[in-house]
């Protein structure tokens, strides 16, 4: 016989959850969009309701936290101060990249993206359709539901939620990143390794999230928490669940060892998309990492700590030497946010709400200047599209002294040199890791911090102290939108770095973690 | 007023950037740096020299949530540096007048990024913050950065990442000790305020660590050996009007970092320390010397005496006695005038013959009288001429090291042989002698070349017979950072001996 519980019904709270109603509102109405609009205004109509939402959600964001948290849906999401201000960053990242997406006058046959994603590289039909000059525009509705995605996942307080949530802003990208103009093959390649390795990282996330329900009894961080404290001696099923969910979610920071998709999916992917999956991933899956490490699992904090301190400092390392040996710009920015994974990490190892708002402040910081630094790399083309080649690069600064004296700003950045978000980035992080007694962590990523600040530098060299090669490519006249993009992210990080007062201030107003 | 200091060549700079054409660009940053001369002979009237160390003290909150404020201070230190600063920047911009012009070069971008640094300098000279200290200190390798890998020699890219790499390891050592320091203050009340984290009282063993961070930065800055090794490379391939402010006046914040915070913030660990010091401070004066005399390209002789005579600077300033440490700080200007004469005119000569080798001179007394005077009285200055200034400074330093190290001290003699023997040398080998067929037409200095020169001669000599003038704002300033460390004067030796 069965015994009937009662079924309390959720309470529905759509105004908490604003953001993510309007994002994935308009990822559904860029999808019919793109089924009934006569399509030379496909474009513009997407690109218009994309912003519009992002914008709403941006601002919404930012206006609730300084209210109060609010628990919603019966405990699956909390809206608290770190997920709000994630869901900022990640409106403002993806409001970025969509500025990009609109670009239409580098490429003489079209926009960045392929006009037929499913169409065999190198065919007749894929020929023909850019010949047309056919332009697809599901990129907007594939953006706006991976967005809206990251935004449950920063805010999911219940493993299955944040198991959906992490599907839901997954499989977008993996079609976003193989549907690149020019080079279809390594695009493609790109976005089934992403698939692959994505899925089975998943799968380990969700088999973490099952043996934890076995040693605590319930998927609500909360009561995982509660079930923690009450457990006695040593359970080995939940420790291999905590492990297992660490080894999901690491994997989308692209901490080592699981980071070895990045440069290949960074390189393959259309570029504007790789901005666009470097910065907003980035702050989803580090936001749900100390959700879940702060909150389910704050009863485990020895043994976590261990565990995150050797990642990141071999991230930081591994990061920052590999980068050294890139020839390829995007492979090198690849490599070089794998670094910043690590310096990320250091922040989350300090463990308190300073250190929380410390990695807030630098998830955008950094989400900024890598969106920008990837803009920029769209504009170096040659005969065979974008020329990301390092030796291309050679001696721009005397051709196109503004292209890379704004691209040495996004290095200067990521390199952590005073009067930009980097520094102000890497001081809050360092001096939150050093307050919480991880000095020798902090050690380590000032080593790492110096390698990573020789590989940026080199760029600044081959641009401005080479003499330009003959086969070098040319500085392409970009579209208002990715004057726009480059324009506002330069300045944001010169901002960032003079006057953070203002956003250090909200992002330590959104450091507390609701339980 | 402090603030107008830093930020009239900063907007110097951004005017030099934004006028049309080369020579409007020249001329607007020349004016620019005539005025900030002008200030600075403005604020130094108003020091007080009873007064406290610092003094018309600014202060503005710039980043509240991390503790950083806009404070300068101007002391008797600070007020001979940004001195020098101010002197040398007109002389340097007007030095290098025809230097870029060739190879299709922003000239604009080099003037104004000559005048960015200077702002950055002045900054951290009179910066009472020690995160603003640390901003300006770091961020200054950026202009220098350029300024070396756009415009220097052959092998400049080399030059100017070894530059970058060095500092920045460096500055990355003194963030990880400016953090270190920061949380040492109370716990609510953070703070970077240089005068709050001198009355802190930290233990022994974390001053030792936060002074060995801070000391490594200053140490590659100045540089001490044996973490020299980046100046020769970067003085070399720098034209020579920047290896002129290279080491005449950027270097110098890292001797000033020693005496204004390291001194004052780490009295125990500076005492502690003070023998290892010394001891590599007297290895950089003889091995800088050593070197200078086996050198055959001209910068690098300059180069390597400089690391000498910064050698000569740290012993002083660690001798911890009042003569000693006033005395370093005074030869941090005479060294700066003297150096930039040295750098600026060797670089007419290097103009003149196209090369930087030795062997390609010779006997060029005759067909350019006024340039080979130019180079004796630079080069006599080099080595501590008595009516100089740099003899001044230099004695001081050596007589305040021999009351408390005299083994030290009596090294350090020996410096000042080298000194005569490599400025010598390289006058024999450049002027005198037969004149050959390559140098019996090189013309001789000419107007502005002469105007450039002449006001550093007049300061070398100026200041060497009148030292007061600037010795007494120093030593007013020197002793009262010697008291925060709590060291005084040893008895003298010989008085001693004769009771």
């Amino acid at each position: 016989m069965v015994v009937m519980q009662d079924i309390t019904t959720p309470t529905v709270d759509v105004l908490a959850i604003l953001p993510i109603v309007v994002t994935l509102g308009a990822a559904v109405l860029a999808v019919l969009v793109d089924a009934f609009a006569p399509a030379p205004r496909r474009m513009l109509v997407n690109a218009s309701i994309s912003a519009l939402a992002l914008a709403t959600a941006l601002v919404w964001s930012i206006t609730r936290i300084s209210a109060d948290p609010v628990v919603a849906f019966n405990g699956a999401v909390t809206i608290d101060g770190p997920g709000l201000f994630a869901q900022a960053a990640i409106a403002l990242f993806a409001l970025l990249s969509v500025g990009l997406y609109t670009e239409r006058r580098l490429d003489p046959s079209g926009d960045p993206f392929t006009p037929a994603g499913s169409v065999m590289p190198g065919s007749e039909t894929e020929r023909v359709l850019t010949l047309k000059r056919v332009q697809q525009t599901e990129v907007y509705g594939l953006t706006l539901f991976a967005s809206g995605g990251m935004m449950v996942f920063v805010v999911s307080s219940d493993l299955l939620t944040m198991f959906v949530a992490l599907e839901v802003l997954s499989l977008p990208l993996y079609l976003l990143s193989s549907l690149a103009r020019r080079r279809r093959l390594l695009s493609q390649e790109a976005g089934m390794k992403y698939f692959l390795l994505g899925a089975f990282a998943s799968a380990f996330f969700l088999y973490g999230a099952a043996l934890v329900y076995g040693a605590t009894g319930s998927l609500n961080l909360g009561a995982i928490d509660a079930g923690i404290s009450s457990r006695v001696g040593v359970d080995t099923m939940l420790l291999v669940g905590m492990g297992m969910l660490a080894v999901g979610l690491l994997f989308k920071i692209s901490a080592v060892p699981f980071q070895f998709w990045t440069p290949d999916v960074y390189q393959g992917a259309p570029t504007p998309v790789t901005g666009f999956m470097a910065a907003a991933t980035k702050t989803a899956a580090v936001v749900a990492l100390m959700r879940v490490f702060y909150v389910g699992l704050g009863g485990l904090v020895e043994d976590w700590t261990v565990l995150l301190w050797v990642i990141a400092a071999v991230t930081m390392l591994l990061g920052s030497v590999l980068a050294l040996t890139q020839t390829d710009v995007k492979r090198m920015l690849a490599y070089s946010s794998i670094a910043h994974a690590g310096f990320l990490l250091v922040g989350i190892v300090a463990a308190d709400s300073q250190g929380t708002g410390a990695v807030l402040f630098y998830l955008l910081a950094y989400g900024i200047a890598t969106v920008g630094a990837f803009a920029v790399v769209t504009l170096v083309r040659d005969a065979g599209g974008e020329a990301t080649h390092l030796s291309a690069w050679a001696g721009l600064g005397r051709r196109s002294p503004l292209t890379a004296s704004v691209f040495s700003l996004f290095l200067l950045s990521f390199a952590g040199i005073p009067l930009t978000s980097g520094f102000i980035g890497k001081l809050t992080v360092f001096s939150a890791a050093f307050d919480a007694g991880q000095w020798a962590l902090v050690l380590v990523a000032l080593v790492a911090s110096a390698i990573a600040a020789f590989f940026y530098v080199r760029v600044i060299v081959l641009m401005f102290f080479s003499d330009p090669a003959d086969s070098s490519a040319s500085v392409g006249v970009p579209g208002t939108g990715t004057t726009a993009v480059i324009t506002a992210s330069a300045a944001l990080t010169v901002l960032l770095g003079v006057v953070p007062g203002p956003v250090l201030e909200l992002a330590s107003l959104a450091s507390e973690f609701v339980r | 007023m402090l603030t107008a200091l830093v930020l009239l060549p900063a907007l110097g700079a951004v005017l030099t950037a934004l006028v049309p054409g080369a020579r409007a660009a020249k001329l607007t940053a020349i004016a620019a740096s005539l005025a900030t001369l002008a200030l600075t002979v403005v604020v130094a009237l108003q020091l007080d020299s009873g007064g406290p160390l610092y003094q018309m003290s600014e202060q503005v909150t710039w980043i509240a949530p991390l503790g950083l404020s806009w404070s300068l201070g101007l002391s008797g230190i600070s007020l001979a540096l940004v001195a020098l600063t101010a002197v040398a920047t007109p002389i340097v911009l007007g030095a290098m007048w025809n230097e870029v012009d060739a190879g299709g070069r922003s000239v604009k971008a080099y003037y104004a990024l000559v005048l960015t640094l200077q702002a950055m300098v002045i900054g951290a000279f009179l910066a009472t913050d020690v995160l603003l200290f640390y901003i300006l200190f770091e961020a200054m390798l950026i202009p220098m950065y350029f300024l070396i890998g756009v415009y220097g020699g052959d092998k400049r890219q080399y030059a100017a990442m070894k530059f970058l790499l060095y500092n920045l390891l460096g500055g990355l050592l003194m963030l990880a000790a400016v953090i270190g320091l920061y949380l040492q203050s109370p716990a609510g009340e953070r703070t970077f305020a240089l005068a709050d984290l001198v009355a802190l009282d930290i233990d022994s063993t974390t001053q030792g660590w936060l002074f060995l961070g801070f000391m490594v930065a200053f140490a590659i800055k100045a540089p001490l050996w044996p973490v020299h090794t980046w100046l020769p490379d970067a003085a070399t391939e720098a034209p020579p009007s920047q290896a002129a402010y290279l080491s005449g006046v950027v270097d110098k914040v890292g001797t000033f970092g020693m005496v204004a915070l390291v001194l004052p913030l780490f009295p125990d660990a500076t005492q502690t320390f003070a023998p290892v010091v010394v001891t590599l401070a007297v290895i950089s004066v003889l091995y800088g010397g050593l070197l200078a005399i086996g050198q055959t390209d001209i910068k690098r002789i300059i180069a390597y005496s400089s690391i000498s005579h910064f050698g000569v600077i740290v012993l002083g300033i660690f001798a911890l006695t009042s003569q000693g440490t006033a005395g370093s700080t005074f030869y941090m200007v005479s060294h700066g005038l003297s150096t930039a004469a040295l750098f600026i005119v060797a670089g007419f000569m290097i103009a003149r013959r196209g090369s930087r080798q030795l062997a390609d001179f010779g006997g060029m007394q005759k067909p350019a009288p006024i340039l080979s005077g130019m180079l004796l009285l630079a080069g006599l200055s080099g080595l501590a001429m008595p009516g100089l200034s740099t003899f001044v400074s230099e004695f001081l330093v050596l007589v305040g090291t021999f009351s408390r190290y005299q083994v030290a001290a009596a090294l350090a003699t020996i410096g000042i042989i080298l000194a005569a023997l490599y400025i010598l040398i390289m006058y024999q080998r450049t002027m005198t002698g037969p004149v050959t067929p390559q140098t019996e037409n090189t013309p001789d200095a000419r107007g502005r070349e002469v105007v450039v020169v002449a006001p550093l001669f007049v300061l070398l000599i100026g200041l060497g017979v009148a030292p007061a003038v600037m010795l007494d704002p120093i030593d007013t300033a020197t002793r009262q950072t010697l008291e925060q460390v709590g060291v005084s004067d040893p008895e003298p030796v010989f008085a001693r001996g004769e009771e």
